[in-house]
């Protein structure tokens, strides 16, 4: 399974990061390509077209408050986000992008981070490590039942070898 | 803790929906669905492909409510091939409950009577909550959660804990559910994550369906899991007003007196005054009067939250005799047809219209930035809707202020954000 390590640039924003920021209304009939082309654009317009495969979010409260709208985790996940490390989370973004296989973990302690810092996540213990502060904090592990999700790539991914197994022995 | 220790509501929903007697908060369960609500933008635009790659069916059709609502009526090509594609796939999976731009999602369920105190379900959509209001257990999931509810009629859960929030006193003629839920967005914060809000005590007692509905829907700006009543005569009322008929055992879902909550606040509502959430968030709340200075160009009532049939109500008393000003758009787009219905049938509608109102058609429209009533740079919009995020409701330098449908109209007339107590006249 891939219990590979996570290490990435970060880029740190503050509470409350809505599903609004992350997929704008206005696009959302448009491709995920072009939805993630806006991705942040409200309140940072670098992100989308700077943003690194392998980078990871840094945030403040409520990450991914607002909409159910699942296009708000996918949009970070085609822009290659590899892991969102926030004080917390909203709970249908949370349950969305686990069931995306995109790893989130919530860090109430985590602090001192600036945009470009060297950071390794580690979700099935919950250490954050900031490389370039030379800082660690231990934010709540993925649990194992989700984590088993997210190892498979996801829900879909999931489910598709459960049928899959369901068939065969069925 | 026993197996006999006291339960919320949530926890007695939750225990049945996984086949226990007892659950406790923390505990992961899995829960078999009694209904699923999708709408066109999450719904089967999302979820067909998903589950033609599982190779797996809906689970049971009957237990399937569609509705479309965000994408109504099309405004482009892309949203008509949306929903043309949502009633290809109602009909390929024999879906019956299809309400094809008949109402918002969250109105249909209620009005259609499918919601019975006791039941389990989820919804593609955020402010699935509102179906609490009929001591109901409802969720909103993404899509990717979506088509593994419809594939296994089941879905996973981690009990959560409740937080009580009763009210006291009656609300002051000009305030509404609307208001109690801005006030509590700044006093409880945006941030309750994972928590049942459970609204109880004398005033929620008094409110009709429609208002409850208001209180379970912005559980979801609370960042609720959900929000949750109790079950009382008003509550069985309206399910006989459906047409279905009434469980021997709807009354029997309340929380158990000496349940644990992890919080409990007590409100009076005869303090409250008339509500405004200011850009960009709905936890910027604060008394009507302090944004007297602020210009209104749009005026808007719609939405799950803001245009059922008591919301034109409210703003037909206030604009009643009126006109809106120079200046300043009114645009009102109810909350179902059925409600539109009603609203022409009790004069509301000429009411509204005849103070300069512009009728838009049933559906999410401006509310979620899909349909007519965008907002351009740098222009003030008043609405009775749950959410103020920057450019949900047009462009991201546009401005959404939050306030009841009696606040909303008031602006409308005064062309600048307005107490509604200067205007109230007696009902229409
Ligand atoms: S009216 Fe607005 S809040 Fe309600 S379901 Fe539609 S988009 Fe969501």
């Amino acid at each position: 399974m891939n219990s590979k390590k996570i290490i990435g640039n970060a880029w740190v924003y503050g509470d409350n990061i809505d599903t609004d920021i992350l997929a704008p209304g206005p696009y959302m009939k448009a491709s995920l390509a072009e939805l993630a082309a806006h991705c942040m654009e409200a309140i940072d317009t670098s992100f989308a077209c700077q943003v690194k495969k392998g980078d990871i979010v840094i945030a403040g409260d409520a990450f991914g408050i607002g909409s159910s709208r699942e296009q708000a985790a996918q949009a970070l996940v085609e822009l290659g986000v590899a892991a969102v490390v926030a004080k917390s989370f909203a709970r249908i973004f949370y349950r969305n992008s686990l069931n995306l296989g995109l790893p989130v973990l919530f860090c109430p302690d985590i602090e001192n981070v600036d945009k470009g810092d060297e950071i390794e996540v580690n979700p099935e213990t919950g250490v954050v490590t900031n490389h370039t502060k030379q800082q660690t904090f231990q934010c709540e592990p993925i649990p194992p039942e989700l984590m088993t999700i997210v190892n498979a790539g996801g829900l879909m991914p999931y489910l598709k070898s459960k049928f899959a197994k369901e068939n065969k022995s069925g | 803790m026993s197996i006999n220790s006291p339960q919320t509501l949530a926890q007695k929903i939750i225990a049945k929906a996984s086949g226990k007697q007892h659950v406790v908060p923390g505990e992961i369960v899995t829960c078999q669905l009694d209904l699923v609500l999708m709408h066109d933008s999450s719904g089967p635009r999302r979820v067909k492909s998903r589950l033609e790659d599982l190779g797996a069916k809906v689970f049971d059709p009957s237990k399937i409510v569609l509705v479309s609502d965000h994408f109504v009526p099309a405004t482009d090509p892309e949203s008509a091939e949306i929903l043309a594609l949502t009633r290809r796939w109602a009909q390929d999976n024999l879906v019956n409950h299809f309400y094809d731009m008949q109402g918002i999602c969250h109105v249909m369920l209620p009005q259609q009577g499918h919601l019975k105190p006791g039941m389990f379900l989820v919804g593609g959509d955020s402010h699935s909550p509102t179906g609490g209001a009929f001591a109901t257990f409802m969720v909103g999931i993404g899509a990717t959660e979506m088509t593994g509810a419809l594939a296994t009629g089941e879905i996973w859960i981690k009990v959560p804990e409740t937080i009580r929030i009763n009210w006291s006193g009656e609300l002051p003629d000009g305030c509404s559910a609307k208001d109690i839920m801005l006030f509590l967005c700044k006093k409880l914060g945006m941030n309750n994550n994972y928590k049942v809000m459970e609204f109880g005590g004398e005033t929620v007692r008094a409110m009709s369906m429609f208002e409850r509905m208001v209180l379970c829907n912005m559980s979801a700006e609370l960042g609720g899991k959900t929000g949750i009543i109790e079950a009382d005569e008003t509550t069985t009322e309206w399910i006989k007003s459906t047409g279905q008929a009434v469980d021997i055992d709807a009354l029997d879902w309340q929380s158990d007196n000496k349940a644990k909550y992890e919080a409990v606040y007590h409100f009076n509502a005869s303090d409250l005054v008339p509500q405004v959430a200011a850009p960009h968030s709905p936890e910027n709340t604060d008394n009507v009067d302090v944004f007297s200075d602020v210009t209104v160009h749009q005026a808007y009532i719609g939405a799950c939250t803001g245009a059922k049939l008591s919301d034109l109500h409210m703003a037909a008393r206030v604009l009643k005799g009126q006109k809106v000003a120079q200046g300043t758009r009114l645009l009102i787009a109810p909350a179902s047809v059925k409600t539109t219905e009603m609203a022409a049938k009790d004069g509301t509608l000429s009411l509204l219209t005849e103070a300069g109102a512009i009728m838009l058609p049933t559906g999410c429209g401006a509310c979620a930035g899909m349909g007519a009533g965008a907002i351009a740079n740098g222009e003030n919009c008043i609405s009775s809707t749950s959410r103020n995020f920057k450019g949900r409701m047009g462009s991201p330098d546009s401005n959404v202020y939050l306030a009841s449908p009696y606040t909303v109209a008031a602006s409308a007339i005064a062309g600048k954000i307005a107490d509604p107590r200067l205007f109230l006249t007696n009902q229409p």
